[in-house]
């Protein structure tokens, strides 16, 4: 049966564990796997402007010796003139082996799924997943800190509307995390559906709430920075009096333990001080990095080529 | 004083909380059919103080989802030669398609005619709540 990648537990635990095997092992021999995807089209299809997750696929597939066709921005696409979705998506799987989505209405590449003749992989629907993200964090967890199990983890900034974690908080959720802490102002909270089913089905993990990093970052084994969007708060005053305590800063660091690491999906504008970026425990670069790694895996799975060719 | 003849083959919507009757009528599109039908509201009952009935003679594709979502009361009675030959005691519908628009403006749904979500049951406190196939957000219904 065809797979797709819509949303993070499309793939079973076993299954991210051994994309991030993959990704690690073509990590430290990037030149072996050149040429496993030769004869292969990938279709992007971006419906939204994106820089690093569009630019880490092309990369990825070039880097496994194959073609990519599509476009970057829909105003270049049939869909300008109105055409549906699925119609666009059983004309692209014609001419493509698999097709990678960015679309800013939230289930459209779970309609593409049902309408295509190739596996589509989900780049991100608006606010809703975003699972190759998921996937990169998971890759990155893993090479900095061995295992994806018994973590403390603290998520800040933008807890409501940011789709990173809620796909993160609910894959980490699966794999034993022992406490998350959730720092966002009042505004941003994770939502309360994502609260309650945390509750309902990992109650053996341990929630807290925050308003000041200052106050948990000792805590954390994995800090998880988002970004804080201005437009999110009701009033500039309320953004301002809050940014800051949102900002993570060398005096910040100081607190956090000497074997924490700090993530961030980027683009970051101003939760991070550049004043960190040396920081050994900063590895939001070699996570972007690391996006790359995992996206061959991924499209090596998806393609079954390379590691995941029928034997 | 009612002067309604019992029908001999069809349906009857029975113990509708009464006010609802109406409701019932132009959701399920009554006034669009060539059957012979007949609502009846406030009329007495041993349930209920009072209650509101409808009638429908001959066949009939009867939509229970849409029932459901209004009014759990309701029990349907098929009549054949004038006499009950089943009664369905109506249910909260587990999954609905069509009835419903998703909440979410942001949703697939709203821009693709090929995306038709399937809602499925996700909480009856006080308000039925059900959550897209698609977008996965929750929706309130209000159908009451």
């Amino acid at each position: 049966m065809m797979r797709h990648l819509i949303e993070p537990k499309d793939l079973t635990n076993d299954e991210m564990l051994r994309l991030i095997e993959i990704g690690q092992r073509i990590y430290k021999d990037p030149q072996a796997y050149h040429g496993v995807a030769r004869g292969k089209i990938l279709a992007s299809l971006f419906f939204e402007p994106s820089t690093r997750t569009k630019f880490s696929f092309d990369s990825a597939m070039l880097r496994l010796g194959g073609e990519i066709i599509g476009f970057a921005d829909a105003n270049t696409s049939s869909a300008k003139k109105g055409e549906s979705l699925a119609d666009t998506i059983r004309v692209m799987s014609f001419y493509s082996d698999l097709i990678v989505m960015r679309h800013p209405k939230e289930g459209a590449p779970l309609l593409a799924s049902k309408y295509s003749e190739v596996p589509v992989i989900n780049a991100g629907d608006g606010g809703h997943n975003h699972p190759t993200q998921t996937l990169t964090d998971l890759i990155t967890i893993s090479q900095y800190k061995k295992t994806l199990e018994n973590h403390c983890i603290a998520f800040v900034g933008d807890l409501k509307y940011g789709r990173t974690v809620h796909s993160l908080i609910k894959t980490m959720a699966t794999f034993h995390s022992k406490k998350f802490i959730l720092v966002s102002p009042d505004e941003l909270r994770l939502p309360e559906f994502l609260l309650k089913y945390l509750e309902e089905n990992h109650p053996e993990i341990e929630i807290q709430e925050a308003h000041y990093l200052e106050d948990v970052i000792h805590e954390a084994d994995i800090i998880y920075m988002t970004r804080i969007q201005k437009e999110r708060f009701f009033n500039e005053a309320d953004y301002i009096k809050l940014k800051d305590s949102f900002l993570l800063d060398k005096e910040k660091m100081q607190r956090a333990r000497k074997d924490a690491i700090v993530m961030h999906p980027l683009p970051r504008v101003n939760e991070i001080a550049y004043e960190i970026d040396d920081d050994p425990r900063s590895v939001y670069f070699e996570q972007s990095k690391l996006g790359v790694y995992i996206r061959m895996a991924l499209i090596c799975k998806m393609l079954e080529v390379g590691d995941y060719a029928a034997r | 004083m009612r002067l309604v003849n019992s029908i001999k083959n069809g349906i009857v919507i029975d113990h509708i909380t009464k006010g609802r009757g109406l409701r019932v009528y132009h959701e399920l599109k009554l006034d669009t059919i060539e059957n012979t039908t007949v609502l009846l509201m406030n009329v007495g009952s041993d349930h209920l103080n009072k209650k509101d009935i409808i009638k429908i003679e001959g066949d009939f594709d009867l939509n229970h989802e849409i029932l459901g979502l209004i009014d759990t009361n309701i029990t349907v009675n098929l009549i054949e030669n004038e006499k009950v030959v089943k009664k369905i005691f109506v249910e909260v519908p587990e999954k609905v398609s069509n009835l419903i628009k998703c909440q979410n403006p942001r949703c697939i749904s709203h821009t693709d005619d090929y995306a038709k979500p399937v809602f499925t049951l996700v909480g009856k406190n006080g308000e039925l709540q059900y959550q897209c196939s698609y977008c996965e957000e929750v929706t309130k219904v209000k159908f009451k």
